[in-house]
């Protein structure tokens, strides 16, 4: 009876400390969304004003016309969809080939892609753009693009895991029976892994969707810059006025394509992200 | 015998081109580079005209360079943030793990901030830490505190950073915990709680232990992701911070190479930053090594 009444005791507890932890977690981006709605003197009311008395809807007009905010999204959505779906083919290409074909030298070369994992972006940023730039691709989206279209490691990492529950027994069978090595990858592997491959591109798009630091090196006029630059200028421009409306708009519409992938895959990205965690 | 050698070396022929991608691209985009830097490195170069050779110079006027200090201080400080993250995380995760009403939408609030554009996050929690009306400063003034001005003060700004990097990215740690615990065998528990072990008992001999690989994991990549801090202070401290007290090693590495065109001593501070998280990353799978023998 007595531990019976203990073990409620701490799940109510459990569920009180989780739930203040929520708010505190919910807060900053309720706070941002409510910001974007209100007038300048609700702005900076004190106490603060959580739901404005009425809805300003102008600054979700405004922010298209005062900066290249649209111009941004197309940039970001050329970068990425380019980036995972071509790189996501030649990724799961290689990790059929790492994971159920035989050549020579397979399990060094493996290991020594696995090794660029370890070496940080900023070692390697300054002769890359140095590359690019004698290609004259700076301000141009193609240094954000080119090299995603060779694959990701990481993507090849878990794909050629996820691989090694398949029997090779089909493979030889649909060698047997004349299948191409392509075919057997199209027709064969590629269904059989599709939902792995699945949650690892909604990984890889936000990714490279978020991404700043590879953006800010290459791009600099302002109709060339991807979204994420795009609000940050947008913060850098109107902070002096102290335009936070505008600014909370602009960033609660950056975080909008984000927050709806992940409300729609929610359950992929979650079993993705625990079974790349759990065995990577 | 001819006609399956044959196959083999067909197969080999398409693993080959199947591989090429990933591995042209690794040659181009990873190793060239590398090399590259680390030439760099040892050169006066300006990134347009041509690369001077000056040996050590470089480095010389690294390790006499106080900024560089201060910058590799504030980014390890700035890891302070890790255990304190992975703590609340497993606590997190243990609460969740009990069957619980709304443990499903619990989940997805705690992950909505790892999903979110680290440009967006960082700017509303530069407003959040405004001394004046910043949501951080409103809630104190609930309990009488006055806050200070967090991102202008050089005694505050790495916590207020550091606070920040927790909210943004405990759900991931959490998650991480979460489906370690949840393939814990239930019956561990069972007989635990059958010999009257009493929970600090329960966790310290059964959850900790069975947690610990991913405990690894996380530690190792969060070392090697805080080394490479750059987003959140290039946007909320542009200039690097009151006396350069949120400048990290990536953000002076960035601002030596594209705003001094300093490519060489960018290069060579880039190679001792992939130099210590090569070093800290051997050590960590070294002493990993060592303690899962221990345990056998």
């Amino acid at each position: 009876m007595l531990s019976l009444k203990r073990f409620n005791l701490t799940d109510v507890l459990a569920f009180i400390v989780i739930s203040v932890g929520a708010v505190f977690m919910v807060a900053p981006l309720l706070w941002t969304l409510s910001t974007s709605f209100k007038s300048k003197a609700e702005v900076f009311a004190l106490p603060p004003v959580w739901i404005p008395e009425t809805f300003h809807f102008e600054k979700y007009i405004e922010i298209w016309e005062k900066g290249p905010l649209l111009s941004g999204i197309q940039n970001s959505l050329i970068i990425t969809v380019c980036v995972t779906i071509i790189g996501t083919f030649t990724s799961s290409l290689a990790a059929f080939a790492f994971a159920k074909l035989r050549f020579p030298f397979k399990n060094m070369i493996f290991l020594l892609l696995l090794s660029a994992l370890m070496i940080p972006y900023p070692a390697v940023m300054i002769p890359q753009f140095i590359l690019f730039s004698e290609f004259g691709w700076v301000d141009t989206l193609k240094p954000l693009i080119v090299p995603g279209l060779f694959g990701n490691i990481m993507m090849i990492f878990f794909l050629r895991q996820y691989l090694t529950s398949v029997p090779g027994a089909i493979i030889e069978a649909a060698k047997i029976d004349g299948s191409s090595y392509f075919g057997i990858f199209s027709k064969i592997i590629f269904p059989l892994i599709r939902p792995a491959v699945a949650a690892q591109l909604i990984l890889w798009f936000m990714a490279v969707w978020n991404d700043y630091l590879a953006p800010i090196i290459y791009l600099n006029s302002p109709e060339k810059q991807t979204l994420q630059l795009v609000i940050a200028n947008f913060n850098a421009t109107y902070a002096i006025q102290t335009d936070y409306a505008l600014i909370m708009a602009a960033s609660f519409i950056a975080l909008l394509p984000m927050l709806i992938i992940f409300l729609v895959f929610q359950k992929q990205i979650i079993e993705s992200v625990a079974i790349s965690g759990v065995k990577g | 015998m001819k006609v399956r050698s044959n196959l083999y070396r067909k197969e080999g022929y398409y693993g080959y081109l199947f591989v090429l991608a990933p591995v042209v691209g690794y040659l181009l985009f990873t190793l060239y580079p590398l090399l590259y830097s680390l030439y760099g490195s040892f050169t006066d170069w300006d990134g347009l005209g041509q690369m001077t050779f000056i040996g050590l110079d470089n480095f010389k006027d690294i390790l006499a360079d106080e900024l560089f200090y201060k910058a590799s201080f504030n980014t390890i400080f700035m890891m302070i943030g890790i255990p304190i993250e992975i703590t609340l995380a497993l606590l997190l995760a243990m609460g969740l793990n009990r069957k619980m009403f709304g443990t499903t939408t619990f989940r997805v609030i705690y992950y909505v901030p790892v999903i979110s554009s680290l440009a967006a996050v960082s700017i509303l929690w530069q407003w959040a830490y405004n001394g004046d009306y910043g949501l951080v400063n409103q809630f104190l003034a609930l309990f009488g505190f006055e806050g200070p001005n967090w991102l202008a003060d050089k005694y505050t700004v790495k916590p207020a950073l550091i606070l920040m990097m927790i909210w943004k990215n405990i759900g991931y740690s959490m998650l991480l915990y979460l489906a370690a615990l949840q393939s814990v065998p239930k019956d561990y528990y069972e007989a635990a709680q059958l010999d009257g072990a009493n929970s600090w008992n329960i966790f310290w001999n059964i959850t900790f232990p069975m947690v610990k690989p991913v405990t690894f994991f996380i530690v190792v990549t969060k070392i090697i992701g805080g080394a490479q801090i750059f987003t959140e202070v290039n946007i909320m401290t542009p200039t690097g911070g009151p006396e350069y007290s949120s400048a990290t090693v990536v953000f002076y590495v960035w601002k030596k190479a594209f705003e001094n065109l300093q490519m060489g001593y960018a290069s060579g501070m880039a190679m001792l930053l992939g130099l210590f998280i090569f070093v800290i990353t051997l050590v960590q799978f070294r002493m990993n090594e060592r303690a899962s023998k221990d345990m056998e």
